[in-house]
């Protein structure tokens, strides 16, 4: 069997996943200032309240599968992403107490919805910076990272931190469109449309972009026979902005959020095609920085019996809490 | 003497400081979730409501603390990458599969059922409610057996091999998880989580019988939270004295170290007070019990105890920070186990609650049972220096290649976010703490009857019924 293969494929669907969930309660953060009294504040909060640490959890589930499978290219790649990741993960601390705190704080509450913003925004931000850099290759000498401390800043990883802020923004005005009622609801469901629009022309420009980082990503692309996996994705990507439109049109709030989620998979597939084999891209494949078969068969077996019981009680979780939020939102 | 301009010094502060502060929060959930299981369980069982205000007292401090500890773990996560690549590298093919272990058996499933442990109880039935209050608490064990897992196989690497690329790679998995001082380490933890629980409930009932000896529900806690110090201080004394021979049996230096050996002698000194001195070798200003310290060593009186002259200058950890990390924990233990059999003595007076020492030492201990956490990992951890991986990586030879400017910078950035932070949040756990649980029945019920719902109904039947019953 070919572990490195199959870990690959556990990992790219973990850091889908985190990127589905956490997208969208990053993305209320995001959009925490348009909201206009703190009754909204409070009602977005309760949307996503019970859920947010799970959703987080697979990012924690992202950093320690890279560590287990693939020692070299986290050795590699978290140096070099040194400062982005740093502030992503002060970003996340910020906003992971404000949900707490703002409830806890006499006279700060303002404080915190702030500081629950900002993290929401950072988090997003550095996360599509640490992409882009990721993206535009990384310099390696032997089995460690060669590079400096400010080679992830180019006008390509800003662009990809913006589209990240963009389509989180999508996701979470999907979410807060599912989850609440009243003007509210109305208000955000608004907003999709034009989120969408910025999120696909974010998609376009960088994609146009891409294949000019690096001749092998323009190769995969633009040459037969790889052309053939890589054409149905704009096109996919095109039938799903009919459907989000479509389904705002008939105000059906679920199938706008998937429609939404769908995007992020199109990209997400669409990433995979251009650096594949990579995992640092353009000088580390999947193979090479795997870690030997013994590790990868021990960690597949618990992956194997957990993934699918995560899967299912996170699924339990959100069924439990399903439908429009309450008024006033969640106590305990 | 610390090179501040050195990126590795300035990792290791870093990373001394944010996992220091990330103790504080695993040590208190473990014992709570634990905590608020047991009196969920008492409420299913026996319907009466004092247990109920109990678990809606502390889950309120829980979600607070569990909050910090999530975010300041995720950091830890990442730390090893950014900071220590050279280690991950080589250590990650071992050490890597134990912590997606620990994330697919602990953290998902603290995380999955917290939300319905939090805010589920009109949402669901009791029995399902009690079921989220248990696994989170099982999430938490669980997260402690992987864990220190890993630490313990830094510090008695077994089951490994050395391949070609210089990684360490796995050979026994049972070796590896099971390694020698690994069940000496997990039960020490899981004790003082417990005991630090128990020293923080019990020091808020304290504050409050300081108040109002009348009060029902922090009668109970503070009885409940007594019986569990006098029951697991005698415990802890225990285990930690077989971790100490455990650490005498494979990392001999560290064991000189906290105990100021710096000579191989027989029937040596236990050393109670005094500074050792690294560059003359010798305990300053030394206070000491002859013959001690070869009993507690080896429990017996004049055999042979190894010193640090055994060991090359370059392979000593730091002898002072040991030896007073040692000695604070130590002390602080026999504190405990005081505390305990003082709260068992006037219980059998029947004066638990009457008797103001009692009530006034358990609130001075209250927060100290983190100082002896705090202490504790300071000494196995500084202890384990000048090595990552015990014997076989040098920390000089585990960081990764980032410039001194960056690690300062992130350094700096940390400290203040974290005493911010982390501060705010413990004034807030304190500000809940300081408010008196509810005593009569009818305070209680109206606050269910707030939140609507018919779980709410359900729960007052229950309560009626339990009433009736009595």
């Amino acid at each position: 069997m070919d572990f490195a293969l199959i870990w690959a494929f556990i990992l790219a669907v973990s850091v889908f996943v985190y990127v589905a969930l956490d997208g969208f309660d990053l993305g209320v953060g995001i959009l925490f200032p348009l909201l206009r009294d703190e009754e909204e504040r409070d009602t977005a909060i309760s949307a996503i309240a019970p859920v947010w640490d799970g959703n987080e959890t697979w990012l924690v589930l992202g950093g320690g599968g890279l560590l287990a499978a693939f020692p070299l290219a986290y050795s590699v790649i978290f140096p070099a992403l040194y400062v982005p990741l740093i502030v992503m993960l002060l970003a996340l601390i910020f906003r992971g107490v404000a949900f707490e705190y703002r409830v806890h704080s006499r006279k700060r509450k303002w404080f915190w919805d702030r500081a629950f913003f900002g993290g929401s925004l950072m988090a997003a931000f550095s996360q599509g910076i640490a992409l882009g850099a990721w993206l535009q290759g990384i310099e390696v000498t032997g089995r460690a990272y060669a590079g400096g401390w400010w080679d992830w800043v180019s006008p390509f990883s800003v662009a990809t931190g913006l589209a990240v802020i963009c389509g989180y923004a999508l996701l979470g005005a999907a979410w807060i469109n599912l989850k609440t009622e009243g003007p509210l609801q109305q208000r955000i469901e608004s907003l999709i449309r034009p989120l969408a629009a910025g999120t696909v022309g974010f998609i376009v420009a960088v994609s146009a972009w891409t294949p000019l980082l690096d001749g092998r990503y323009s190769l995969r692309w633009f040459a037969w026979p790889t052309m053939l996996y890589a054409v149905p994705v704009p096109i996919l990507v095109g039938l799903t902005v009919l459907a989000l439109w479509r389904s705002i049109e008939k105000g059906r709030a679920l199938r706008a959020f998937f429609c939404a989620e769908a995007l992020f998979l199109l990209c997400y597939i669409g990433l995979g095609i251009s650096v594949w084999p990579d995992i640092v891209p353009t000088n580390i494949t999947i193979h090479e920085a795997a870690a030997p078969d013994k590790s990868l068969a021990f960690l597949l077996v618990g992956a194997v019996v957990m993934v699918p019981a995560i899967l299912i009680y996170t699924a339990a979780a959100y069924w439990i809490f399903r439908g429009k939020v309450r008024h006033g939102g969640y106590h305990h | 003497m610390i090179d501040l301009t050195d990126p590795i010094v300035l990792a290791r502060l870093q990373f001394a400081f944010t996992i220091s502060f990330h103790i504080i929060f695993p040590a208190t959930s473990i014992g709570l979730a634990s905590f608020l299981a047991f009196v969920h369980w008492r409420w299913l069982r026996t319907g009466e409501e004092i247990f109920l205000t109990l678990f809606d007292y502390w889950i309120k401090p829980f979600a607070v603390v569990f909050g910090m500890g999530v975010v300041s773990g995720l950091m830890m996560s990442y730390e090893f990458g950014t900071n220590w690549s050279v280690f991950s590298d080589k250590a990650g093919p071992v050490i890597g599969p134990l912590m997606g272990y620990e994330v697919m058996t602990a953290f998902f499933v603290e995380a999955g059922f917290l939300g319905v442990m939090l805010f589920g109880r009109d949402r669901v039935g009791p029995r399902l409610h009690f079921f989220a209050s248990f696994m989170v608490a099982a999430g938490t064990l669980a997260s402690a057996f992987w864990i220190l897992s890993v630490n313990s196989w830094m510090q008695t690497p077994a089951g490994y091999a050395i391949n070609e690329a210089g990684q360490f790679v796995p050979e026994d998995w049972f070796e590896i998880v099971f390694n020698p001082s690994f069940p000496y380490r997990l039960v020490h933890m899981v004790f003082a989580a417990y005991l630090t629980t128990a020293l923080v409930i019990a020091g808020t009932g304290a504050f409050h019988l300081l108040r109002n000896n009348e009060n029902q529900p922090v009668r109970k806690m503070f009885s409940m939270a007594l019986w569990f110090i006098a029951i697991i201080a005698p415990l802890q004394i225990l285990a930690g004295d077989q971790h100490g021979l455990n650490t005498y049996e494979h990392q001999p230096a560290k064991v000189a170290a906290l105990e100021g050996h710096f000579k191989t002698r027989s029937a040596a000194p236990e050393y109670l007070f005094g500074w050792p001195n690294m560059d003359t070798g010798e305990i300053d200003y030394a206070v000491s019990i002859p013959y001690l310290g070869s009993w507690i060593l080896t429990h017996d009186f004049h055999a042979e105890i190894i010193g640090l002259d055994q060991f090359d200058r370059q392979d000593w950890p730091n002898v002072p920070i040991l030896f007073w990390s040692f000695r604070i924990m130590v002390g602080l233990g026999l504190l405990f186990f005081c505390l305990g059999l003082m709260g068992l003595v006037q219980r059998f007076r029947g004066r638990l609650y009457d008797s103001r020492l009692l009530a006034v030492s358990a609130l001075l201990l209250g927060p100290t049972g983190y100082v002896a956490v705090l202490c504790g990992w300071i000494t196995t951890e500084v202890g384990r220096q000048p090595y990552t991986i015990y014997g076989l990586l040098r920390t000089v030879d585990s960081a990764s290649p980032v410039a001194a400017p960056a690690v300062a910078t992130s350094l700096i950035a940390i400290v203040l976010v974290y005493l911010f932070i982390f501060g705010l949040g413990t004034v807030y756990v304190l500000r809940l703490l300081a408010q008196m649980p509810p005593d009569s029945p009818a305070q209680l019920s109206r606050s269910l009857l707030d939140q609507g719902g018919r779980r709410a109904v359900k729960i007052l039947k229950l309560l009626k019924i339990s009433r009736g019953a009595r």
